[in-house]
């Protein structure tokens, strides 16, 4: 019977590799040169004269400015501390969002009852939980992470929530044909049926959580990334201004890489 | 069980040919008694019968062909046999005792496989063993089942990565898992191309030779039904009747499986059936 019928093997055909774009390294390679050509726009009319060290340092003095404040010492805290709030943000944000999109994506009572609150919640705008934070929390560091923790909280609830409505009504019909109901039906069909929609939420919430916390720092703090922003305007040093912007898309999307090779794993593993 | 495993591999596979099957993976197979059996769903303008009066017993180990045009209610009366759908009226026994909710004498074979993509499909088969089954005995039943339905070289492979005909023999196998007193099949061939459906149909004869267990088969191909049943329940419509579907005809199928699939006596009940479903056999 078995040699009638072939192992179908459905996978795509591997795109014919055409040329550069045909392996990883030279799809990067093509991918950087874009930013490179802005680089040396930017060399060059900062070279000609175009604009004031004030409006656009060159590019030779922000890499020096980095260099200074590396070797001072600070920039390595700046940096820590602003990855270490987001990182305990974000988990605590994932955490929450995992189990209250859990219930209300499993049960009708709860989603019923609680659904209308979060969509208020969720309707804030970041900006506007600052002031309410730092008069219950302080200026501290409690006050950060709970902002960081609300912006990480709404991507991943959403994803699981709704991921939860949408699994396929026929595997959970099997599941319950075959014996399973309650948490072993959860943990058998339903939660592995979402485990890729979980995945692309980390990545948004990853992304909301730098986002929320330059919100955080901006407003009041003495160190991190954010901080560096509103000091050097303060100080009129763009240079460390842009030094400032250009770390925080440097470790934003080498986080989001690292998450994004997550989700590719467990799509592939999930699905 | 416990007697088999101490034998060699070689030796226990003999034994589970020879019918050790009907000691290990089959238990007793059960009738199952309809009691005027109908079934309305709710609608805006009041309610809509599907089914309607339905009474009949399907004795242990009998293979019932359930069949009918497409939308006649032939899915509904299965669900309910299984439990999958508590909505009707009358009674519907299984050995004797009322069905309960999804009930655990039962297995279900869906039209569609319904594997877990995320699974290999040992992992689907042993979804289907019953809640409690030791992990030695449960993965031994599934390498048997396996073997039995010609999936034990692809046990390590994804749903994705197999046939059609190959998941819905990985479905089958979960079935039978869970050694079900009563086996349900809705149209487990029906998607399948038409060489496939032959073979999974004598598949299906050469488990039920094996497990004994009574089987209730949905179905819209007549061939299929007369190739597999021992009695046929045709399913439809009384013109001018009450609305909702009804048995038509309990048609007793003659001849020992397995039944040579172009005979005269049977060709004469295939006209009798299609005639039944409303469709002039002379013509075809």
């Amino acid at each position: 019977m078995s040699t009638a019928e072939r192992t179908v093997t459905p996978r795509l055909p591997a795109r014919r590799a055409r040329g550069i774009l045909g392996t990883g390294a030279g799809r990067a390679a093509v991918g950087l040169l874009v930013p490179l050509l802005l680089v040396a726009l930017w060399w060059a009319v900062t070279e000609a004269g175009v604009f004031s060290p004030v409006q656009l340092p060159s590019p030779a003095s922000v890499v020096q400015a980095g260099v200074q404040l590396a070797v001072d010492g600070p920039l390595w805290h700046h940096i820590a501390i602003s990855v270490q709030r987001v990182l305990i943000g974000f988990a605590i944000g994932g955490v929450l969002g995992l189990l209250v999109g859990s219930v209300l994506g499993l049960s009708r009572w709860a989603d019923a009852l609680l659904s209308p609150l979060t969509g208020a919640i969720r309707a804030v705008p970041s900006l506007a939980w600052v002031p309410l934070l730092i008069l219950w929390m302080g200026i501290g560091e409690d006050s950060k992470i709970t902002l960081i923790a609300i912006g990480a909280f709404f991507p991943i609830f959403t994803n699981v929530y709704s991921a939860l409505k949408h699994v396929d009504p026929h595997l959970v019909e099997a599941g319950r044909a075959f014996g399973y109901h309650g948490l072993r039906l959860l943990r058998t069909v339903q939660l592995p049926a979402v485990i890729p929609s979980v995945f692309s939420g980390l990545r948004l919430a990853l992304a909301q959580a730098w986002l929320f916390l330059v919100a955080a720092e901006l407003i009041a703090s003495s160190m991190g990334l954010g901080f560096l922003l509103t000091d050097s305007q303060n100080n009129g040093r763009t240079d460390r201004l842009i030094l400032a912007i250009v770390l925080l898309a440097v470790i934003g999307k080498v986080t989001d890489a690292v998450l994004g090779l997550v989700e590719r794993w467990a799509v592939r593993r999930w699905s | 069980m416990t007697a088999l495993a101490e034998l060699s591999p070689a030796a226990r596979a003999a034994a589970s040919v020879r019918g050790a099957a009907t000691t290990s993976d089959a238990p007793e197979s059960l009738a199952v008694e309809f009691h005027d059996v109908g079934r309305a769903f709710p609608t805006a303008d009041g309610p809509r019968t599907v089914l309607r009066d339905i009474t009949l017993t399907v004795e242990p180990g009998e293979v019932l062909a359930i069949l009918g045009a497409s939308g006649c209610g032939k899915s509904t009366l299965l669900r309910a046999a299984g439990g999958l759908d508590t909505g009707n009226s009358g009674e519907i026994l299984i050995g004797g005792e009322p069905v309960t909710t999804y009930d655990p004498r039962t297995a279900v074979g869906f039209q569609e496989p319904r594997l877990m993509p995320w699974r290999t499909l040992h992992q689907n088969v042993a979804l289907g063993l019953p809640h409690g089954t030791g992990r030695t005995e449960g993965r031994e039943r599934v390498d048997r089942l396996l073997e039995l339905v010609g999936l034990d070289a692809h046990a390590g492979h994804r749903p994705r990565e197999v046939s059609g005909g190959m998941a819905q023999r990985t479905s089958l196998a979960r079935a039978l898992a869970r050694r079900p007193g009563v086996l349900l099949l809705d149209e487990p061939f029906g998607a399948l191309d038409a060489l496939t459906r032959l073979k999974m149909q004598d598949l299906l004869l050469d488990i039920h030779a094996r497990t004994a267990t009574t089987i209730l088969l949905v179905t819209h191909d007549v061939d299929e039904a007369l190739q597999l049943a021992d009695r046929i329940l045709l399913l439809g419509k009384d013109p001018g009747a009450d609305p909702g579907a009804t048995a038509r005809k309990v048609l007793t199928v003659p001849g020992e499986r397995p039944r040579p699939r172009g005979s005269a006596e049977l060709a004469a009940l295939r006209s009798e059936l299609l005639d039944g479903l409303g469709v002039d056999a002379h013509r075809r």
